[in-house]
């Protein structure tokens, strides 16, 4: 993308006036999007966002500037502006020359969406509308949504590692609402892979139509929440989103730093249920959140963080692990090149149990099944979390029973992990996610198999 | 102001074809953002950020493109590439670029030269102070972070249909993240205060609400499942202000998405309900003399004395309506398309205290904070589910602190339910104004 000498020039600059590390990260990312709503395609859109951003590191000070202007001049002015922050001085580092390394993708790409027909993309919307439409007369709007991106980056630091990677996600998502005495309900469904066109070679966008319109019309019967602590069964697959908000955001080492995490402190001490192993997996091949390298330039990799139950690591980016003196796991994310990186997960997910999952249900007097779950949210200093049902029934005597209004969840994280009684064999990775922290969003996986928790708070209305 | 901006605009909008309508809207923002840790600097960014989003329509076919960067040759490819997508938008009458309805832009003084003027050096002086202050309030208290942050956007909308328009805003906020420990236990807060000029920021503010929000949670329980009122705070009053917007827009109540449609005269909230829309006041972080589309943005009342008013329409909904637009095309940035939105939401304030209103009250909850709204409420059901942690009233005052429950009702009920609306308007960084409200009759879901 830039010549070497050209960013070796660039760190120098960088580090001219002080400072102890430079980074230069560029990106070049296309987009095409297609949306489909009210029965009509309403536009097709392209987007191209191309720049660097410059991070130059001294002591405990960062200092960042990004430019969209790519030239020799464009590259260091941002350097100058981010060397600001650095106390002014000599710096005491030299750069060293960069090294090229090789970069391991999880996975080949078959099919580069740039290269397919725009009327073949906006076929797939239409397909979609039809299907969920003829899922029930009480559907009444559709909207669906195509997406691809190609982000191509490169990095190179002083350190004298030089990376690049070329990241290729493809996404579709339909959203149904369905019209009943008791109001409107909705259905969601969503894939996402990072691998190209060849996506729909493997999904059926109208099964996943008729899904999400199912969804809709299920809740048009459901009854309000019960409101209260109880039992609560998750689907395999769909509720990945709990580990992710109940122990994932606070064993990244960042907000551990800060004594922002309740599990500070607590590595090799039994965390969780014996029966969970948490692992975070960015080589994983194809899912939303596999990545060659993290955008700091560095591998991605498979990091178990707890290990039947036991807490064995947090989750690192450069310069918390800088700090320890330790290797970097491969979790230095950031949204774009307007933004600094920080410790994000790729995929996380629950290794499988032994349980039969029909089981874990008969043997649920009383409690609440959730089959999806939407978007969740933690606070990391409390480990208090909440995460939303979109589709789940009521357990009476072992049995699936009504289907229930949407609502949130709260519980603990350290009490939640504590209460997983039951973990099947069933392991599913789950819908594509988008991961918010600090204002930046990542694509990320997760995934477990189904399981249940003695006592969780269910946030409806019901007795 | 902006002329570059507007040229660009104009280059765009030369070259429409014959039989196509064309929209350009522009946009550059210089941003500065501090984090200070322990004393020390921990980030410092500064950065210059540009981009162009072109719609073209031909023959009721809409297509776009983005791109992030102002130079010509982009432009000019942007261009041809919304052109190109036109042929896979279906015909649509209503679709297209604003037409211009000779409302003239409110006169808004958004813009301080200060933010530009101002040495970094003072700025950082600044987060650093306010982490100095949240800390010395309480022996309890330290800081997750401490940041001092302002933006300057310059924007234009140029379209083929006669709209030439430019402006610039300008804004500044401080916000610490407080922790307060005692013994194993830690709870979190936040202070922040915005302003449009530098001077006017209240750093003392700022950090003392950082402190009483973290200290006052210390030892906090989870409530007993009940029913009962709730005060919610104005900053969680502005959330949900927020999440009630998506009811109120004209594309949501024209695709069958809202429900309020078709509700306009009827009663659907309380009568001591009044919202109102008014991206023309000044003192809204988000007000701005025009839309998304370069239409003069106006004061538009939602909800009058608990009566259904309308909706905010952009130029799409307007023309499908029939009602026109009503300036309020709103845009994530000019990577997408505008639509309809609500820009400075408000209920109409009452007179009393946060205090008289705990007293009027009597036995209920503070709701301090919420979470999870994204998750917990569906604008298009109604359903409403969220996480919450605030304090018991007690005897008309503030008692024990609470945590780990949910509040949950549904939006329809909770506009019916609102019992009193107080005086203590604050306006907030985001697009909807927050007030102390009291509602009534609200699941508290805990142990």
């Amino acid at each position: 993308m830039i010549e070497e000498s050209v960013l070796q020039r660039v760190l120098g600059a960088a580090l001219r006036t002080g400072g102890d590390f430079a980074e230069v990260y560029v990106e070049d990312r296309r987009s095409s999007s297609g949306r489909l709503d009210d029965r009509r395609v309403e536009e097709l859109t392209s987007g191209r966002d191309r720049g660097a951003g410059i991070r130059v590191v001294d002591g405990e000070t960062t200092g960042y500037a990004h430019t969209a202007d790519l030239s020799e001049a464009g590259l260091r002015a941002a350097a100058e502006a981010a060397a600001a922050a650095a106390r002014h001085g000599t710096s005491r580092v030299n750069v060293v020359d960069l090294d090229r390394r090789a970069t391991r993708r999880p996975n080949d790409v078959a099919t580069l969406p740039e290269t397919v027909a725009k009327a073949t993309k906006v076929e797939l919307l239409k397909r979609a509308d039809d299907a969920a439409r003829s899922a029930g007369k009480a559907v009444v709007q559709v909207s669906a949504g195509y997406g691809d991106s190609r982000r191509r980056i490169l990095v190179a630091n002083s350190e004298g590692l030089l990376a690049e990677d070329d990241q290729v996600k493809t996404n579709f998502r339909i959203n149904v609402v369905a019209s009943g005495d008791t109001g409107m309900q909705t259905g969601y469904e969503s894939i996402g892979h990072t691998i190209g066109f060849e996506l729909f070679d493997r999904y059926d966008v109208e099964e996943l139509a008729r899904r999400a319109a199912q969804r809709a019309l299920t809740k048009l019967q459901a009854r309000p929440a019960p409101s209260g602590t109880m039992p609560v069964v998750i689907k395999s697959g769909g509720g990945g989103v709990l580990f992710h908000e109940a122990c994932g955001h606070g064993l990244e080492a960042d907000l551990v730093a800060k004594s922002a995490s309740v599990f500070k402190g607590r590595t090799g001490e039994l965390v969780a249920s014996p029966l969970v192993t948490l692992v975070d997996d960015g080589t994983m091949a194809e899912e939303w959140g596999a990545i060659g390298i993290d955008d700091e330039g560095h591998p991605s990799q498979r990091n178990v963080l707890i290990q039947d139950g036991v807490l064995t690591d947090y989750m690192w980016d450069w310069l918390r692990a800088r700090k320890e003196g330790r290797r970097p796991s491969g979790n230095g994310r950031r949204q774009s090149y307007h933004h600094l990186p920080m410790v994000r997960m790729t995929n996380t997910f629950v290794l499988n149990g032994t349980e039969d999952p029909e089981e874990i249900i008969r043997q649920t007097e009383r409690g609440v099944y959730v089959a999806q779950l939407g978007g969740g949210q933690v606070n990391t200093a409390t480990g208090d979390f909440v995460f939303g049902m979109t589709e789940a029934y009521l357990i009476e005597h072992g049995e699936l029973t009504d289907p229930l209004r949407e609502g949130n969840l709260i519980g603990n994280g350290p009490e939640v992990l504590r209460n997983i009684d039951a973990l099947g064999n069933d392991f599913a990775m789950g819908s594509p996610g988008t991961c918010g922290k600090d204002g930046q969003g990542v694509p990320v996986g997760d995934g477990q198999p189904t399981l249940r928790v003695s006592a969780l708070t269910i946030g409806g209305t019901a007795a | 102001m902006a002329d570059d901006l507007l040229a660009i605009g104009d280059r765009v909008v030369a070259d429409a074809r014959p039989g196509e309508r064309v929209e350009v809207y522009v946009v550059r923002s210089r941003d500065t953002n501090v984090r200070v840790y322990d004393g020390e600097v921990e980030q410092l960014a500064s950065a210059q950020s540009q981009g162009v989003g072109i719609r073209v329509v031909r023959e009721g076919r809409q297509g776009f493109a983005y791109a992030g960067s102002l130079d010509e040759d982009v432009v000019r490819e942007t261009l041809a590439e919304a052109r190109d997508n036109t042929a896979f938008g279906e015909p649509d009458a209503d679709v297209g670029p604003a037409d211009p309805d000779g409302v003239a832009p409110p006169e808004l003084d958004l813009w301080s030269d200060d933010l530009a003027g101002t040495p970094t050096v003072d700025k950082i002086e600044l987060a650093r102070e306010l982490e100095r202050l949240a800390v010395a309030a309480d022996p309890r208290v330290s800081t997750e972070s401490s940041d001092y942050a302002d933006t300057m956007v310059e924007g234009a909308v140029v379209t083929s249909t006669g709209i030439r328009i430019a402006g610039r805003e300008s804004g500044c906020y401080l916000v610490v993240s407080t922790l307060a420990s005692q013994g194993d236990e830690t709870q979190t807060g936040f202070g922040f205060s915005v302003a449009r000029r530098l001077a006017d920021l209240d750093v003392a503010q700022a950090a003392a609400d950082g402190a009483e929000r973290a200290t006052r949670l210390l030892g906090a329980m989870k409530p007993p499942t009940s029913r009962l009122t709730v005060v919610l705070d104005p900053w969680v009053t502005a959330q949900l202000l927020s999440v009630l917007s998506a009811t109120m827009t004209g594309e949501a109540v024209l695709k069958g998405r809202s429900l309020f449609a078709g509700r306009e005269g009827e009663a659907v909230a309380a009568e001591l309900v009044t919202l109102i829309d008014d991206p023309t006041n000044p003192l809204a972080f988000t007000a701005t003399a025009f839309d998304g589309e370069g239409l003069a943005t106006r004061r538009n009342v939602l909800i009058r004395d608990g009566v259904l008013q309308g909706f905010v329409h952009d130029s799409w909904s307007g023309r499908r309506s029939g009602t026109g637009s009503t300036g309020s095309a709103v845009r994530a940035g000019f990577k997408s398309t505008p639509t309809s939105g609500c820009m400075a939401l408000s209920l109409q304030p009452g007179t009393a205290t946060q205090a008289e209103l705990l007293a009027k009250v009597g036995d209920g909850v503070l709701v301090q904070g919420v979470s999870g709204l994204h998750s917990g409420v569906n604008p298009v059901s109604g359903d409403f589910s969220t996480g919450a942690e605030g304090l018991r009233i007690r005897g008309g005052e503030l008692g024990e602190p609470l945590r780990e429950f949910t509040i949950g009702s549904t939006l329809q009920r909770i506009l019916h339910d609102v019992v009193a609306v107080g005086g203590d308007v604050q306006w907030l960084p985001m697009d909807a104004a927050g007030v102390s409200l009291v509602v009534a009759d609200v699941t508290i879901s805990g142990i």
